[in-house]
């Protein structure tokens, strides 16, 4: 990088402990993130902000959530989907008993409601490990969704079986249903991700996110040394269940405005699996990267052949795009099994020496 | 009391009463279970030897289906389809041990599991490129004629079909266990899924056993196609069977043959007494999820499954 640690030194533990430790990285994450507050809004389209941004910010809620359990705690889950599932549809429960209640809180709360369904779910991964829990966290993703599916009272016996979005104001601005504009939700999301990414970064560098990879890089070694597996991994479980829960209430309020229970179907699970393996497994900033990655190729990929020239039947087009889709997933692997975190990590080692590298 | 009553007498009463159409569920469910088997073996074949979990297992049935069919349509003649989709199997599973499994070698297992899913997309993607995307229907001519069988002064009805999937099963498996028992490269097999460098140590080559073990998982994809493809039609939903098998595999345990017969079996049966009987109470459609559920209540209690290997931890 142009900039370096050397000749940086810290005066107190205050600023050892720092987030980000080196003020130019400091610098770069405050401009990223005043520009993504200030600037978006203002340049960004209607089609930009619906299409690419808002799914961005809804999944990587999803895949940070995934990645403080399967990254750090070290337990494979397939069931985000279902979690997904319990945010969205309670939140549309909790705003509808109770309009006059802050959208946001209702988030929060059926937040808490898919963490609790997570710790029930979370259970079995005392006794299971691996491809095991894998397996058995998919009950969890079948059961859920038929659930809603299946008991009316979820979606206030409305006869068509979906879910839509009331119109919701906080100060005066409409932030949720069909008249809320494009720029507000995606405020609303990017506020969200924020303030729920910092908490995640300085969650997993304290105690709790200490005693999870502890458990993850080896559990008999981690209790002999005093950390309760029972309490550790259900707190994992229902943490990531309380971020995903949230990415399901934010991408059924704030993305699609109305749902069926097949928009959090057993496809979302992999997505964001991927999302966090393409990404980085136990990084933060993977879980952004991986987001982007996943939600931005199929569009390049739709939109490549017209970029140049030849045009395809639709059918054979959408078979290519799998293709490709599924032969970059295997490129990536071989490329770096660690992700896209991993590769910003050694491309930040290369710059470093550059350009007399030895 | 009356929930009681419909969740815990009235099914039971049901099944005493009208013992014939219970056997019919069970026979049913029999022979589901069977077919999930046939899916959950291609499973088991893969782990043992290579301790990868291969989601791609569902869509190499698909994928054999659709060659099947596709050279069917073609006008070739369906003995000579087959051995041509068998090869065309083979080739696959060449091209995977050497782009895939080579390069990840040594990785955590995990990740070999997420390329077995980028495998899933691309075979989806490339089957249906080929063949294209609709419905087609299979026949290898297996008759479908109904039966009907004496039980106990009545008569239960059976479709010929089922009957030859279950033939056909219990010849596969009997062929596998000849096949690991039996033959050189059985042994090779074997001594690759008790221990990679011990095999490695006396000279086992892991990429010709891989490349073997994966020829034999298309082969076995291929009889499920066959059957499923003849049953239900060749269509993409046929790839969503792997997600089928997955409880089938844990209640049975990973590693085991006879487990995922045996488990195949179980959720076979579970899964349609449980639909028949309890599946109107609570709205119906639990075919989906029950067999997980059934699934994660019996790990809570064998983590390892029915005949997996006992996981031992060392520190």
């Amino acid at each position: 990088m142009f900039y370096r640690e050397a000749g940086q030194f810290k005066s107190g533990y205050a600023a050892d402990q720092a987030m980000f430790p080196i003020p130019q990285d400091r610098y770069v994450v405050i401009a990223i993130v005043a520009f993504a507050f200030l600037g978006v809004p203002l340049i960004a389209n209607e089609y930009w902000l619906q299409a690419i941004l808002i799914p961005f910010l809804v999944f990587s809620m999803a895949a940070i959530g995934l990645n403080l359990l399967t990254g750090y705690a070290g337990q494979l889950s397939l069931g985000t989907g279902g979690f997904m599932a319990v945010g969205g549809y309670m939140t549309y429960k909790f705003t509808t008993f109770w309009p006059e209640l802050n959208i946001v809180a209702c988030f929060l709360l059926s937040g808490l409601c898919a963490a609790g369904v997570g710790v029930l779910f979370g259970i079995p991964s005392l006794r299971i490990k691996g491809f095991y829990l894998a397996v058995a966290t998919l009950a969890a993703q079948f059961f859920l969704v038929w659930t809603f599916n299946k008991v009316p009272w979820f979606y206030n016996y409305n006869p068509s079986g979906t879910v839509t979005a009331p119109p919701r104001t906080i100060f005066g601005t409409m932030f949720t249903g069909p008249e809320a504009s494009a720029p507000a939700r995606y405020l609303l999301a990017l506020s969200i991700v924020v303030v729920f990414a910092f908490a995640a970064k300085n969650l997993v560098r304290g105690r709790v996110g200490r005693s999870w990879m502890a458990i993850r890089d080896m559990d008999i070694a981690a209790e002999i040394i005093g950390f309760r597996p029972f309490q550790t991994k259900l707190l994992a479980f229902a943490i990531s269940s309380f971020y995903c829960g949230v990415a399901g209430a934010m991408s059924l309020f704030l993305w699609l405005g109305s749902v069926e229970t097949e928009a959090y179907g057993i496809d979302i699970s992999f997505q964001v699996l991927f999302m966090v393996i393409i990404g980085g497994l136990g990084s933060i900033l993977g879980s952004f990267l991986g987001a982007a990655f996943i939600t931005l190729m199929p569009i390049l990929l739709t939109n490549a052949p017209q970029f140049f020239g030849f045009s395809m039947a639709s059918d054979l087009q959408k078979h290519i795009e799998l293709m490709i889709f599924g032969g970059l997933i295997i490129f990536f692997l071989i490329a770096e099994p660690h992700g896209l975190a991993r590769l910003w990590q050694i491309a930040k080692e290369k710059l470093r020496r550059w350009p007399f590298p030895y | 009391m009356e929930i009681l009553n419909a969740f815990f007498v009235s099914p039971f009463v049901d099944m005493a009463e009208y013992p014939v159409f219970f056997a019919e569920v069970v026979a049913n469910g029999f022979l589901t279970g069977i077919m999930y088997s046939l899916v959950a073996l291609g499973f088991v074949l893969i782990f043992k030897a290579s301790e990868t979990f291969n989601f791609a297992q569902g869509v190499m049935v698909l994928f054999a289906a659709l060659t099947l069919v596709g050279l069917q349509e073609r006008g070739v003649p369906t003995w000579l389809a087959i051995g041509i989709t068998v090869g065309v199997m083979v080739l696959l599973a060449m091209a995977i041990e050497k782009v895939m499994l080579r390069p990840l070698v040594n990785q955590d297992p995990f990740i070999l599991f997420m390329a077995t899913i980028g495998l899933t997309f691309f075979l989806e993607g490339f089957g249906e490129t080929l063949w294209g995307s609709n419905v087609k229907r299979l026949d290898v001519g297996i008759p479908e004629r109904p039966l009907e069988v004496p039980l106990g002064g009545d008569f239960m009805l059976l479709n010929e079909f089922d009957l030859w999937a279950a033939g056909i099963g219990a010849v596969m498996v009997l062929g596998l266990a000849l096949f690991f028992h039996r033959t050189t490269i059985g042994r090779a097999l074997r001594a690759v899924a008790d221990d990679h460098q011990a095999a490695m140590a006396v000279g086992i080559s892991l990429r010709t056993i891989w490349v073997v073990v994966w020829s034999v998982s298309g082969v076995v994809a291929l009889v499920a196609g066959i059957m499923w493809g003849a049953k239900s039609g060749v269509q993409f939903s046929l790839s969503l069977i792997a997600l089928k098998a997955l409880p089938v595999l844990i209640l049975g345990g990973l590693t085991s043959v006879p487990g995922a017969i045996v488990g195949g079996l179980i959720i076979g049966i579970g899964e349609k007494i449980g639909e028949v009987y309890w599946g109107p109470l609570v709205g119906g459609a639990i075919e989906n999820w029950f067999a997980y559920v059934l699934a994660l209540i019996f790990l809570l209690f064998r983590p390892q499954g029915l005949f997996g290997e006992r996981i031992i931890e060392r520190v």
